[in-house]
Parts: C-alpha cells; sequence; structure tokens
C-alpha cells in the first residue's frame, strides 16, 4: 500500500508520552514512589556485591536473634542473616512482579483489544479461549508444565503470566468494545486507517486508566502466587527465597521470632505502597483531563 | 406579590483558579400561571440560578454569595434541609433535559411515579399504593399517554424519547407544584416532538395554574411558550421584559446577536451545482442490522432500496426523524457500514464492490463531520495529532512541512495557531466541532458528509459553524450531503432537500420548492411544527 508510508511516524513533539512524563514530574508523591522502586530494583540487582553476608552462610550455633549490630534485621531459625535474605528474595520477587506482569500485560492488553474491536465471530472464539483457560484448574495446569518442562524460572514467569493475563483480555475488552463506537474511531475508520492503526493508536490509549489500575494489583498478586507456588515446591527451592516465602516462615514463627515477618512484610509492603502511588499518578498523568498542576 | 421573587441573587463558585462568578446580581419573579423563559448560551448561568434555588448545586465548590429568593413569601436560600424537602416534593417541580437518563431503567414507569406520593415528605399526605396508582393513571392520560392503565406497568426503555419526557412531565406535577422549572426540556427531541412537548406544557400550564420556568438556549423555541423572558450572558441578567418586549423592542446587542443567529429563511449564497457532472450515484442500497434486543432477532431495515444522485457543487440536505435512518444512509455512501444489496457509484467507480484496503484512496476523497464533538476527537490527542493524523497517512504532507499545513488547516478553519497543543477536553464545543471540520477537510475531500454538524451546539455557535461550512465549501469547491433534523437549519444551507421517513426517502425536491409546497403529509407535519422565532405567529399558530 503505497499510502503507508506515513503513518510510523506520527507522534511528534508534544504527544501524550511526552505530558505525561511532564506531568509525572510534578506529582512528588508519584515520583517518590517511583524512587522507591528504582531502589529497590538497584539494590537487588547490586545484591551479589554489596550483600552482608552470603544468602546460603548458617550459623546454627547463633540460631534466631533480634536485631543488633551485626544483623541490623536479625536472624532465621538457622542463624541466616535477615537483611541479606530480603535482598535477595527481593531480586526473586521483583523479577518475578516485573516480568510475569509485564507478560500478563503484554498478553492481555492485544489480546483483548483485538477481540474487542474486531467483535463477532473472532471475538467469540478468542473469549471462549479465555473461558476455557479459566476453567482449567490452575495449579494442575502448573504441575503439568512442571512435569513435562522440569522446574525453571523461565517456566514459573510464563506459568504465572499465562493465568494473570486473562482477566486483564476481559478487562479491556470492555473498554474496547464501548470505544469502539465511538465517533472518533468511526472517524479514523473513514480516513481509512489501518485496523491495526487504529487499535494502535486510538483504541489502547483511552484504555490505559483501568490497565494500569489492574496493573498495580496484578504485580504484588502475582509476587504472592509465586510465593504460594514456592511453598508447594514448584517454585523456587530452599536455599534461594523470595519475600513470599520468607512472609510464609515468618508466620509459622510469628510467636517466638516476630522480626522473621515484620522485616519481609516491611519490604513488600513498601513496594506495594510505591507502586500504587505510582500507579494513581500514571493514571492521573496519562489522561489529559485530569488538570495540569 | 410574586409567586417566586428573587432579588439581586449572586452564585460563585469556588474553583483552584479563583472564584468563578456563575450568577451576578440576578432579579426576577415568577407569577402563578405565568411563564419565564430563561434564555442564554451554555454558561451563561441560567442552569445554575434556577438549580440555586432548589439547592441543587454542590456546595463547595458553590456558594450563595448575596440575595434572597422567596417562594410565595418564605425564605428558599436559608431555610432547612427538611424544608427544601418539602419545597421540592411539593410546591417546584423540574424537568430535566435528557428524558433518556433521568428515569430508573430498573422501575417501572408507575412505580417511579407513585413514589413521591407513597412516601410523601408529609406523613399526612402520604397516599395507598391503590389511591396512588389511580392518580398516577389519570395524570398518564393527562399528559397524552395512550393507554395508561396498560403502560403503567411499562419500563422506560419501552417508551420513546418523546414519550419519556411526557412521563417525567407527569412526575414532575404528581405532587401539584405550584413552580415547574424546565431546564431545557426539548433540546434532546425531535422538531415534531419538541412542538407536542411545548404545547402540552403551556396546556398544562393553563389547566392547573402553575408557574412555569422554561430555560432553554434557544429564543426561537421560547417564543411561543414564554410570557416574560430573561436573557442572561455571562451570569449577568442583559435584558429581560415581556416577550414582545424582547423580540419587537430589543434593547441589547446581546439579544439582538442571538435573534440573528436563529436560522431563518432561505439560502443567502448561490447555488453551485454543476448539473452535468454527477458526483455520486447511489442505486437500491439497502442497509440491515440484526435488533437482538427483542425475544426474537428482528431484522432493522435502517435503510431500504434507496437511490439517490448527488451533483458535484450541489449541498444536499437529508431531513428526518430520529430513527429514520438518515445517519445510516451516510454511513453507508462512505461504506462506513456494510450494506445489503446497491450500488454506491463515487466518480465512475462502484465503491461498495471494493475491499476495504481497496478503499483507501477513495477514503481520501470523502470525509464527515461528526455530530458530537465530544465524542468524534479522541481525547489523547492533541489537535496537532489529530490534523497531521490525516495530512501524513495520505502523503499529503511529510515531516518537513507537516508543522506548517497543520498550521494552514488551523488557520482554514479559525483555530488560533497557538491551540496546537492542547487536547480536546481544553476546547469549548464550537472549537471543537472546528477541530473535527478540520480533520475532515485536511485530506482536502471533494465529498463531505456532514451528520447533525451543529446539533450539539448554542445557537450563536451555530451559526458560526454553519458560515464556516459554507465558506469551506465554497473555497473548497466541496460537495455536500448536510444530515439534520433541524429543517430551518437546513433550509439556510442546503440547494436540494430529501426526507427521509423509516429508512426510504419519501420526498424530495429543491429547498425552496418542497418549502412552499410540501406534497407529503408527513412533511406538511414537519415543516408546520418548526418554532417560529415570533411571538405573534407562534400564538395564532398554537389558538388554531
Amino acid at each position: 500500500m503505497s499510502t503507508e508510508a506515513g503513518t510510523p511516524s506520527i507522534e511528534k513533539g508534544s504527544s501524550l508520552w511526552r505530558d505525561a512524563w511532564i506531568k509525572l514530574c510534578k506529582n512528588h508523591v508519584a515520583l517518590a514512589g517511583l524512587g522507591l522502586l528504582i531502589f529497590l530494583c538497584v539494590v537487588s540487582l547490586l545484591t551479589p556485591w554489596i550483600a552482608p553476608y552470603g544468602y546460603e552462610q548458617q550459623d546454627l550455633l547463633l540460631g534466631a536473634t533480634p536485631p543488633s549490630m551485626q544483623h541490623w534485621l536479625g536472624t532465621d531459625v538457622f542463624g541466616r542473616d535477615m537483611l541479606t535474605r530480603i535482598m535477595w528474595g527481593g531480586r526473586v520477587s521483583l523479577t518475578v512482579g516485573f516480568i510475569a506482569t509485564a507478560v500478563a500485560l503484554a498478553i492481555g492488553v492485544v489480546w483483548g483489544a483485538v477481540a474487542g474491536y474486531i467483535g463477532g465471530r473472532v471475538d467469540m472464539v478468542m473469549m471462549r479461549l479465555v473461558d476455557i483457560l479459566y476453567a482449567l484448574p490452575f495449579m494442575i495446569f502448573i504441575i503439568l508444565l512442571m512435569v513435562v518442562f522440569g522446574r525453571s524460572m523461565l517456566l514459573l514467569f510464563f506459568a504465572i503470566g499465562a493465568v494473570e493475563w486473562l482477566t486483564m483480555a476481559r478487562i479491556v475488552r470492555g473498554q474496547v468494545m464501548s470505544l469502539r463506537k465511538q465517533e472518533f474511531v468511526e472517524a479514523a475508520h473513514s480516513l481509512g486507517l489501518p485496523q491495526w492503526t487504529i487499535i494502535r493508536r486510538h483504541i489502547i490509549p483511552n484504555t490505559l486508566g483501568p490497565v494500569i489500575v489492574y496493573t498495580t494489583l496484578t504485580i504484588p498478586s502475582v509476587m504472592l502466587l509465586e510465593a504460594f507456588l514456592s511453598f508447594l515446591g514448584l517454585g523456587i527451592q530452599p536455599p534461594q527465597s523470595s519475600w513470599g516465602l520468607l512472609i510464609n516462615y515468618g508466620v509459622e514463627t510469628m510467636e517466638e521470632y516476630p522480626w522473621l515477618l515484620i522485616f519481609p512484610g516491611i519490604a513488600l509492603s513498601l513496594t506495594l505502597f510505591a507502586l500504587n502511588f505510582l500507579g494513581d499518578g500514571l493514571r492521573d498523568a496519562l489522561d489529559p483531563r485530569t488538570a495540569k498542576d | 406579590m410574586a409567586l417566586l421573587e428573587v432579588n439581586n441573587l449572586s452564585v460563585h463558585f469556588d474553583t483552584r483558579d479563583g472564584v468563578v462568578v456563575a450568577v451576578d446580581d440576578v432579579s426576577f419573579s415568577v407569577d402563578a400561571g405565568e411563564t419565564l423563559a430563561i434564555v442564554g448560551e451554555s454558561g451563561s448561568g441560567k442552569s445554575v440560578t434556577c438549580y440555586s434555588l432548589l439547592d441543587l448545586l454542590p456546595k463547595p465548590p458553590a456558594r450563595i454569595h448575596g440575595g434572597t429568593a422567596r417562594f410565595d413569601g418564605s425564605d428558599l436560600l436559608n431555610c432547612s434541609a427538611e424544608r427544601m424537602r418539602q419545597f421540592r416534593g411539593n410546591d417546584i417541580a423540574m424537568i430535566f433535559q435528557d428524558p433518556m437518563t433521568s428515569l430508573n431503567p430498573n422501575l417501572t414507569v408507575g412505580e417511579q411515579l407513585i413514589e413521591p406520593l407513597i412516601h410523601h415528605p408529609i406523613k399526612t399526605k402520604r397516599q395507598t399504593r391503590a389511591s396512588a396508582k389511580l392518580r398516577a393513571v389519570e395524570l398518564l392520560g393527562e399528559v397524552g399517554i395512550v393507554d395508561p392503565e396498560r403502560r403503567f406497568a411499562s419500563y422506560p426503555h419501552e417508551f420513546s424519547g418523546g414519550m419519556r419526557q411526557r412521563v417525567m412531565i407527569a412526575m414532575a406535577l404528581i405532587n401539584e407544584p405550584r413552580l415547574l422549572i424546565c431546564d431545557e426540556p426539548t433540546t434532546a427531541l425531535d422538531v415534531t416532538i419538541q412542538a407536542q412537548i411545548l404545547g402540552l406544557i403551556k396546556q398544562l400550564q393553563r389547566s392547573r395554574d402553575v408557574a412555569v420556568i422554561f430555560i432553554s438556549h434557544d429564543l426561537g423555541v421560547v417564543a411561543g411558550i414564554a410570557d416574560k423572558i430573561m436573557v442572561m450572558c455571562n451570569g449577568i441578567a442583559m435584558e429581560s421584559g415581556t416577550a414582545e418586549d424582547i423580540f419587537y423592542r430589543t434593547q441589547s446587542d446581546y439579544t439582538r446577536r442571538l435573534l440573528d443567529a436563529i436560522p431563518q429563511g432561505a439560502k443567502k449564497t448561490d447555488c453551485r451545482i454543476q448539473p452535468d457532472a454527477r458526483l455520486i450515484q447511489a442505486s437500491h442500497i439497502s442497509t440491515w442490522f440484526n435488533d437482538y434486543s427483542g425475544h426474537k432477532v428482528r431484522t432493522v431495515k435502517a435503510v431500504d432500496d434507496i437511490s439517490l444522485d448527488i451533483q458535484r457543487g450541489e449541498i444536499l440536505g437529508l431531513v428526518g426523524e430520529s430513527g429514520s435512518g438518515k445517519s445510516t444512509l451516510g454511513r453507508s455512501l462512505l461504506q462506513l457500514v456494510p450494506t445489503q444489496t446497491g450500488t454506491v457509484n463515487f466518480d465512475g467507480t462502484d465503491l461498495a464492490s471494493l475491499s476495504s484496503r481497496q478503499l483507501v484512496p477513495w477514503r481520501r476523497r470523502m470525509q464527515m463531520i461528526f455530530q458530537d464533538p465530544y465524542a468524534s476527537l479522541n481525547p489523547r490527542m492533541t489537535v496537532y495529532q489529530t490534523l497531521a493524523e490525516p495530512l501524513l497517512f495520505h502523503g499529503i504532507a511529510n515531516r518537513s512541512n507537516i508543522d506548517a499545513q497543520v498550521q494552514q488547516l488551523m488557520d482554514d478553519v479559525g483555530l488560533a495557531r497557538a491551540f496546537i497543543r492542547k487536547y480536546p477536553h481544553e476546547f469549548s464545543g464550537g472549537q471543537r466541532q472546528r477541530i473535527a471540520i478540520g480533520r475532515a477537510i485536511a485530506t482536502k475531500p471533494e465529498f463531505i458528509i456532514a451528520d447533525e454538524p451543529v446539533s450539539a451546539l448554542d445557537v450563536t455557535i451555530q451559526a458560526q459553524i454553519l458560515d464556516l461550512i459554507i465558506d469551506l465549501v465554497e473555497r473548497h469547491n466541496l460537495t455536500m450531503l448536510f444530515i439534520s433534523h433541524d429543517l430551518s437549519v437546513v433550509r439556510s444551507i442546503a440547494d436540494r432537500v430529501m426526507v427521509m421517513y423509516h429508512g426510504t426517502i419519501i420526498e424530495q425536491g429543491a429547498t425552496e420548492s418542497l418549502w412552499r409546497a410540501p406534497q407529503q403529509d408527513y412533511t406538511k407535519n414537519l415543516l408546520g411544527a418548526i418554532p417560529i422565532a415570533d411571538p405573534k405567529s407562534e400564538r395564532s399558530r398554537a389558538e388554531r
């Protein structure tokens, strides 16, 4: 098609994303959230070099001790340094949280947008597939995967992503179905724009609000899902750990050694707070209708 | 003493950007059996004035800054919440603009009607279900609902827009109010339904001796119904007086502008039809939809075997009531909806036989302007992006000259260049419609379908946009199909008119000859229902 030439580079100058960034920079709470997330990610990245102890380094004689000068966040029953374990656990939790959510986001948004936009029989088939996947018992699905492919981190991402995108697809589809009937989409159609351009430029940006809110909800639920799978022996194996696992063990010994629950709990909650503030900020920033200041 | 007396009312809104004076020192009065029309553009404070009387404004940000309002001697602005509920339930009733959203879709109409009777704020006035139903049925009959017994148990979606507005009126009247406030009650309705509703309000007012405050943006609509008129602009009462004063002895320039903006009379510019050059020839097009709402799937023949020709340079008006299929016909011509049968011959090529990919070069030559400027612009794209998209997509501009082309386009449609980086929500309705028109003419099309382009706009803005459209048609040598339910607008712009009814064209002809001698009864009714901006002739017509 000869007319296709101009389309890829229409974004220029003041675009939604640049305006959103300027607006986000003025939202101090969201910026703080973003800063905290970046801080956590950097710490996780550098953990092998900056962690005070090794994550598997035990001191059975020491056992569980409350926070002290040697062990800022105390030690667990095997005498392992909690700060180190939380730092290593953060690596796993953050990776799972972000990558599995990104997988879910990518599949879900595209799937939902295409199904909702094209509609009719295509929508029928695509959404029935979602229903079927919904109906599959999640555990059996994952155990099957583990049996067939063996245990690996990558598979964990895939398994969690494969479950979480379903809801995302439904949310996006609903949004798109109402957007599709709007006159500005019809106007784009009457300009002759190809369907994929319409979906990309006119439909998806207008679904961002709910998508962002749902994403900030998905990341923590993914982290907890990982803990659940690891707890059943389907995910991370000891001596490796993750925040979810640490919390799980912490709950068991809550009465004797509360710091084993409190500190991983704080780490997870801080991440969730940061995500929520950033999510709210992003949602406002990406909606030109909210006030500019 | 008048029934309602408002003196020096001022309402302020405390916003982030400082205090906005919505109503500034406004005084008026209404007596029993009298109709006061408050007329002004959107944002003039006419609704805020009335809402503040019933304490319906959100406070904050709204704040009554000063003034008094007395209803039958008792204070409205400083009464207790309990007393206000009694005013609202008993004495003052309100009818809103949109009959589609002011009824609860999950309750039967009857249930909603008797609600205020069986839950009356004053215990002694509460009625039993049976007597309330009797009263409601009687009232439904009075507002012109056929077979009120049976309709009592119907749900709102089973009524048409006009019928719903009648139900709303019945609901407003159920507690025998002494003052009825109507906030643009006919704006969302077709012209024939509008005439019926206006007649109904007038008749009920006579038989019940209630006072009416009628809010409207259109002086033409209130000419026949108002005894007194107050014209508002920017929160200030520009002029008030009897209907005759306002129409025949106009004092303020603003009122004169409003009157001038009412489309009246024949087209003033020359006819530019090129008789031998046919641009579009559609034959036997049918567009059907499946309606899944009932128990069985029903086929709706929105466009039923229509053939039409459009000559180059022509502005063809297409009129009809809502649901007549006129929008679908427009979309069928542009191949925006799949057609069942027929051919659309555009400058020698049958569009209906092309695939959507093959249609792309043709799309450049035909464009559409949509009705609702609030829905037809992508809220997340700046003016620049909206206007640049068609230019770049169709290869009319390239990266190096796109800025200049977009600016040129903005000049063309009368938008200041400074607005280029703004988003749609930062504009007024009229400005948005200018953006939408800019997008439509960006590809330098030969044919444009304008689907009710001015019906969502105030009268003054409507006049400006119509001027812009006429100007663009002449400058760019456009051919246009102008779809509207407003016959006065069509008359002022179209060379030829087609009347559509239930999916078919029932009458067509040159605009002025059709106006002079309509053949079909339906057309005669349509033409007869147009409100005339002249109190005397409206009244004499009402008496006939």
